[in-house]
């Protein structure tokens, strides 16, 4: 037995990327023990469609060379939102309301959660 | 709901500022110390009428502690209340409570850093979440421009906007020989600052500065026959919405909307009787949400408003008149500091003092825009 968080984390680590829902069908996230507001324990797991738009959005500068690299707050199709980072995009291109779909990164420590722009899969 | 608060029946009976900029050689808890004693010596009490304290330090995490074995006394009660910026009115609201119940008879709240000479970093151990931190939000900084971004999308705020927030404080600070910042400060200057997290640029951050502050609350019966005016506490409210601006519904609303409302209605005054309000301001975009949460100017109005010169020297709704977090000084938690000016138009002893002040709000922040408390201060003939 776990903790939802670490159920969360574990299945992120098996590529699935899920989130929790009401028994009225409100999709949570972060992962709770139960509905916030409510106290309700009953969350089911259901995994997310990583469908969303972006929510807003800023730039973050660096010294250079290094390049910008940018925050996000996405809004889930389910209707959860999170913070993350729009990859495969220019600080022109990205805008709030653009559509987005989520991948799993596996190129540090632990898989994060990323976005890139909706049926771009270059 | 309806909130009970003892109007007026406690008051602020002394302050004090110390190091107010640069304090070099000066540990935290020196200045806090510093600033708390002077606040004492200005009320005319001693430091054994003192039986509650009140702190939150952005060092020390059992700064109440700390704070009673530095001034060698035995409180009946320590509040470390850490909401951020805004502690420090849920402080004034907890101990106006107590001291009208007869829990307690004399608190003295206070707060003190060293950032600037100790490093010159904003000295917090807190951080986003776990859940925010992957992606590397500069904390607190990305989460205002997430704000700031939305806001500007939805409104039509704009950079001049909130270049105009940043020129109001510095005007203000110009003529206020305590406020750190008085150079001068063109719109150029804040359009072509060095961005650091978009859309908000250096020009759009409080200072890293030194300082501490402090103020003695006592019961109102008592503060008359003291040294100074009484500043009479009509109201004081705080609310939480969330952490993480992640878990904003709105990030264009914040709880200001709810502490605001409340601390007027205890008072029993509109925006519109407010003369003067002190808003924590360690963003432009910050005093935009303010104005408008608190209900200065409608909803998405803000940046409209203060591009309007409504909140600078000479303007409708004086804002920040010592120079705010963004010019007059920002040790790391700014709160108390608004309270104090707030307190110092009424007393009439503000160093941009406005005529005539009985009613002013002193509003604070604390988090990602998490954590919003407000009060409402009045002169005697508010009672």
């Amino acid at each position: 037995m776990s903790g939802p968080e670490a159920h969360w984390r574990a299945a992120l680590a098996e590529g699935r990327f899920l989130l929790q829902r009401t028994a009225e069908g409100t999709a949570i996230f972060p992962p709770r023990v139960a509905a916030p507001g409510r106290g309700e324990p009953t969350l089911e797991w259901f995994e997310a469609s990583g469908r969303g738009t972006v929510y807003s959005l800023s730039w973050i500068q660096r010294r250079p060379p290094a390049a910008p690299y940018n925050v996000a707050l996405i809004d889930l199709e389910e209707g959860a939102r999170l913070m993350s980072r729009v990859e495969d995009v220019d600080a022109g291109a990205l805008a709030i309301g653009m559509p987005v779909e989520a991948f799993i990164d596996r190129s540090g420590e632990e898989p994060i959660l990323l976005f890139r722009p909706a049926g771009d899969r270059s | 709901m309806s909130d009970s608060f003892p109007r007026g029946r406690t008051a602020i009976a002394g302050l004090a500022t110390f190091g107010v900029g640069e304090m070099p050689g000066y540990s935290s808890i020196e200045l806090t110390a510093k600033a708390g004693l002077q606040a004492l010596e200005d009320s005319g009490l001693s430091l054994r009428d003192v039986d509650a304290l009140y702190i939150c330090q952005p060092d020390d995490f059992f700064a109440g502690l700390t704070f009673a074995e530095y001034l060698g006394i035995q409180p009946r009660y320590t509040d470390n209340n850490r909401t951020g910026g805004s502690a420090f009115m849920s402080h004034m609201a907890s101990a106006a409570l107590a001291l009208d119940a007869g829990y307690i008879d004399c608190a003295l709240i206070a707060y003190g850093s060293n950032q600037r000479s100790n490093g010159g970093k904003l000295a917090t151990k807190i951080t986003s979440n776990a859940w925010d931190l992957p992606y590397a939000p500069l904390f607190p900084l990305t989460s205002y421009a997430l704000a700031a971004t939305r806001h500007m999308h939805e409104f039509g705020t704009t950079r001049e906007d909130l270049a105009a927030v940043a020129l109001a404080a510095r005007a203000w600070a110009q003529t206020n020989p305590e406020a750190f910042a008085r150079g001068p400060l063109t719109l150029d200057d804040c359009l072509s600052a060095r961005m650091v997290s978009t859309p908000i640029s250096v020009r759009d951050c409080c200072l890293v500065t030194d300082g501490a502050a402090a103020i003695v609350m006592t019961r109102t019966d008592r503060a008359r026959d003291l040294a100074k005016p009484p500043v009479p506490v009509l109201g004081a409210a705080a609310a939480t919405w969330w952490n993480s601006i992640a878990q904003a519904p709105d990030v264009t609303v914040t709880a200001a909307s709810e502490s605001g409302p409340r601390a007027m209605a205890m008072a029993g005054v509109s925006p519109d009787d407010i003369q003067t309000a002190q808003l924590y301001d360690a963003f432009t975009i910050n005093t935009i949400l303010f104005l408008e949460d608190l209900g200065f100017c409608p909803k998405g109005e803000g940046g409209r408003f203060v591009s309007s010169g409504a909140i600078a020297p000479g303007g409708s709704m004086p804002v920040n008149t010592n120079g705010g977090g963004l010019s007059y000084c920002h040790p790391g938690m700014y709160g108390l500091f608004a309270i104090i000016e707030a307190a110092r138009q009424i007393r009439g002893e503000a160093a941009n003092q406005l005529p005539g002040i009985d009613l002013a709000l002193a509003h604070g922040n604390g988090g990602t825009l998490s954590s919003q408390a407000t009060a409402v201060l009045g002169s005697m003939a508010t009672l």
